[in-house]
């Protein structure tokens, strides 16, 4: 049998590639759209749906960025709510390590998977910055050499309250009056990040542990995922750099006593179909302008510039000024740190070459569609993808909301399943059998306290 | 005459500590989604305002109490969970004020109120008698008391922090469901703006426990201000309730007893100066409720034996017939209540005893809905949307 494909759906909700001037841009916050995604992705299949997270709206120059979409949900919230319309489809929320505490989330996601009979994920993130603290009791006080560590010991302390409980704790034997074993849920963690002792109070999870998702690209980030995650994200969208994100990341598994297939890769996609290549194309170039507003694309410069750009005309030439390489005029957002200085170089040459207005340049630097053609040739780019190992499988990013993916759906998934690549079915009730991932080992925390 | 109001408190099997123990309950369903929304779905079938869902961050049973329900699933979750399975009654979660974050629960019940469409409500509760849970979160230590803490006045200071906390907790959560008006959202092509940044607002909260910046990162909910809703037992939380609640529960033994509380509950609107809306006030009561006479009764005391103690509870406790309960609610509602919140004794059983006995009989009275009239929890207690504190307009 030919490897198989795994498709995940994200709800596109807040980012600058949701176009949101399109007449049939719908609610980004209506429930009926996350619904709408949802029995999209249940009806082609796909692994599981997910939805990313900020936790506090971006400034540009001091003030709320107003020019794309914001304003979203609570992730667990809403897809507690989705597990009621779905059945089988995974639901994988982000959920920040660096505002919350351990007891909670790990019992917030147990919830989930036991309402939805075993279909939670957790995509682990961390922050740092005392900008998004301000929304919280803690604020801000991570240092970024800490976050991987404070992650790492997070999900960890998660792991070891979801295994306070074992399989069999839960007798609930009227008969016998033992509604669970004695002990049950008793934990105790003592390390660098958390001392937390006590009783756990939520059964372990059907699936033992919920799916661990990470989708960092640093060094710290691969390990991470190489020690701890089931699925990572990456941005690596190309043949070539996939094949070797894939190959890195595997190839770091062993050191960690795990198999290659205990990972699965997952770029973040996107794509266009067209009745030809050429009308795919077409209409690719014309979603990219709809991505990239006048107004955006000064915006965008202004987070590399570090300067306000207002003055400059979009439709003429890059700034000649040299940009601000202080604190910078974005927050809330990952995209502009590192070397900017070599980030402005690079555009002013590629500009310079090919005679590229602002807007022209940010179209071009921003290109994210991975697959543009016709269904036919998409699904065999995907195919190919992952038969050569760039990937195990895909998040897809629509641009629209909510009916971004339907014509995927219809027209690429079958395409897929005829290939004998991707399922004509769901094989089994939860997101681990999904993936073809193998259960957690049970309860190791409650055998040691049986020992003991 | 105006009809009573009445919601149930769903809690694990029922509150009985032996209710699991009962024929009736489904003690291996309890961590299921189907559980629960049969359970919504009684009580919809009954027209009842609300149900709230009782929750703690720790177990609800002392350890060495193996034959008592443990474990409980995030009541916010659970409600979400509940929102699509049901269309009309309102949903309120409890949310522990002491160790989560004010940011996270008002996004959670405002996302709630989009997933119900305007049916969520909140149930503030400071963690009260389970200290011990404080170990779960590490990063706070509470004084130990020798003596429950509410007996001793060092104690009663400690629950008066506990309470400003919580004020200040549901102050936050407010300010964020206002933080975005209503038509923060403009979609104006012509400027390329999705929002109108002077329609969003920071809420800039500075207490003893934790400042707040915002704004939320999640619109203004259907509801504008979903239901605010807290139990109180004495003068402290009255003073809690009337700050931030639009309905508080009371523990009433008898009708004199709800002519006083109602009396202290007033009395507690004027010292903190309530303006708008007075508290809607609700008496929560225990029921058992059995058509034959005296088999309410034993139903109870057989459980008491499984239990090894008669049941005790800060409500009063009733065990009868529909009919007899239907007596007690309109003569207690005169002593000046909105409403009752019933704690069923064992689910689904004495659900279904207020749902298709009670809710009847009181209906045959002239004292209950016959239909919703409302499509919103504030619309089903006549609540109107409130205007929003920042805008100018």
């Amino acid at each position: 049998m030919p490897k198989q494909i795994h498709l995940a759906a994200h709800f596109p909700g807040v980012n600058n590639t949701t176009v949101w001037t399109d007449p049939r841009s719908a609610s980004q916050i209506d429930f009926g759209s996350f619904v709408h995604l949802a029995e999209t992705a249940e009806r082609g299949k796909f692994d599981f749906f997910f939805l990313a997270e900020g936790l506090r709206l971006r400034e540009m120059k001091g003030r709320i960025h107003d020019l794309d979409v914001a304003g979203r949900p609570e992730s667990l919230t809403v897809l507690s709510a989705l597990s009621a319309v779905t059945t089988r489809l995974g639901l994988a929320a982000t959920v920040n390590s660096t505002f919350n505490e351990p007891y909670e989330v790990a019992r917030r996601l147990a919830t989930v998977d036991h309402l939805s009979g075993g279909r939670a994920a957790w995509n682990v993130v961390t922050s740092w910055d005392a900008f998004t603290g301000e929304n919280f009791r803690r604020g801000g006080y991570l240092d970024e050499a800490d976050r991987y560590a404070r992650a790492a010991e997070f999900l960890h302390t998660a792991r070891e309250l979801w295994d306070s409980w074992a399989d069999g704790d839960l007798p609930a034997d009227p008969a016998a009056g033992e509604f669970a074993r004695p002990g049950a849920g008793a934990f105790a963690h003592h390390g660098a990040q958390f001392g937390i002792a006590g009783r756990f109070n939520a059964p372990r999870p059907p699936q033992g542990h919920p799916v661990i998702i990470q989708a960092g690209d640093s060094y710290e980030g691969r390990e991470f995922a190489a020690a701890d995650a089931d699925v990572i994200f990456s941005r690596h969208g190309t043949l070539e750099d996939g094949r070797a994100f894939y190959k890195d990341v595997k190839g770091r598994l062993a050191r960690y006593g795990r198999r290659p297939a205990d990972l699965k890769i997952m770029p973040a996609v996107t794509y266009v179909l067209g009745d030809t290549e050429e009308d795919a194309a077409e209409r690719a170039a014309e979603i990219r302008r709809a991505q990239v507003s006048p107004q955006n694309a000064i915006a965008f410069l202004e987070g590399y510039w570090g300067r306000d750009l207002s003055a400059y005309d979009p439709d003429g030439p890059l700034p000649d000024i040299d940009p601000d390489l202080g604190d910078g005029v974005s927050q809330g957002r990952a995209q502009f740190r590192g070397d900017r200085a070599e980030t402005v170089r690079r555009w002013r040459e590629l500009a310079g070459e090919r005679g590229l207005s602002i807007r022209e340049l940010v179209i071009e630097a921003t290109a994210r569609q991975t697959f543009v053609g016709t269904a036919r040739s998409v699904a065999d780019r995907i195919d190919e993808f992952v038969q050569t190992d760039a990937a195990d499988g895909f998040v897809f990013v629509p641009h629209l909301t909510p009916g971004g993916l339907d014509d995927l759906v219809e027209h690429v998934v079958p395409l897929l399943q005829e290939k004998g690549v991707f399922r004509a079915d769901y094989t089994g009730p939860t997101l681990r059998d999904h993936l073809g991932l193998r259960p957690p080992a049970a309860g190791s925390a409650r055998s040691e306290r049986e020992a003991s | 005459m105006t009809g009573l109001h009445l919601s149930v408190a769903l809690n694990d099997a029922g509150w009985h500590p032996a209710a699991w123990r009962d024929p009736a309950a489904r003690p291996g369903a309890l961590f299921t989604a189907g559980y629960w929304t049969d359970l919504a779905a009684e009580a919809e079938r009954g027209l009842l305002d609300f149900l709230t869902i009782e929750d703690s961050l720790g177990p609800q049973a002392p350890d060495d109490r193996a034959d008592r329900v443990v474990g409980r699933l995030d009541a916010v979750l659970l409600a979400a969970r509940l929102a699509p399975a049901t269309s009309r009654i309102g949903l309120v979660p409890t949310a522990i004020t002491t160790h989560t974050e004010p940011f996270h629960v008002s996004i959670g019940i405002a996302s709630l109120d989009y997933a119900s469409r305007g049916r969520a409500g909140l149930r503030p509760q400071v963690v009260g008698a389970r200290l011990s849970d404080t170990a779960h979160f590490g990063r706070r230590t509470f004084p130990e008391f020798d003596k429950p803490w509410y007996s001793t006045p060092e104690g009663k200071t400690f629950s008066a922090e506990l309470f400003a906390e919580a004020a200040d907790f549901v102050e936050v959560v407010r300010r964020l469901w206002d933080s975005w008006e209503d038509d923060a959202e403009i979609r104006d092509a012509a400027t390329g703006r999705f929002l109108d940044r002077d329609k969003l607002h920071y809420i800039d909260f500075q207490g003893a426990h934790f400042n707040v910046r915002g704004p939320s990162i999640t619109p203004r909910p259907p509801q504008g201000q979903p239901l605010v809703t807290a139990l109180a037992h004495d003068v402290v939380p009255y003073e809690f309730a009337a700050r931030g609640a639009d309905v508080v529960y009371v523990t009433p033994h008898s009708r004199a007893d709800a002519v006083t509380i109602v009396a202290q509950v007033r009395e507690a609107e004027r010292t903190v100066g309530r303006v708008g809306e007075p508290l809607k006030v609700f008496a929560d009561l225990v029921v058992f409720l059995d058509e034959a006479p005296g088999a309410a009764s034993a139903r109870k005391a057989r459980l008491d034996d499984l239990d090894g103690a008669a049941l005790t509870s800060d409500a009063e406790i009733f065990a009868g017939t529909p009919g007899d309960l239907a007596d007690l609610l309109l003569d207690w509602r005169d002593a000046g209540l909105d409403g009752f919140r019933l704690r069923p004794g064992v689910l689904p059983s004495d659900l279904e005893g207020i749902t298709r006995g009670l809710v009847p009989v009181l209906q045959g009275r002239g004292a209950f809905r016959t239909a919703y009239d409302a499509e919103t929890l504030r619309g089903h207690l006549g609540l109107s949307r409130p205007a929003n504190r920042y805008a100018t307009a």
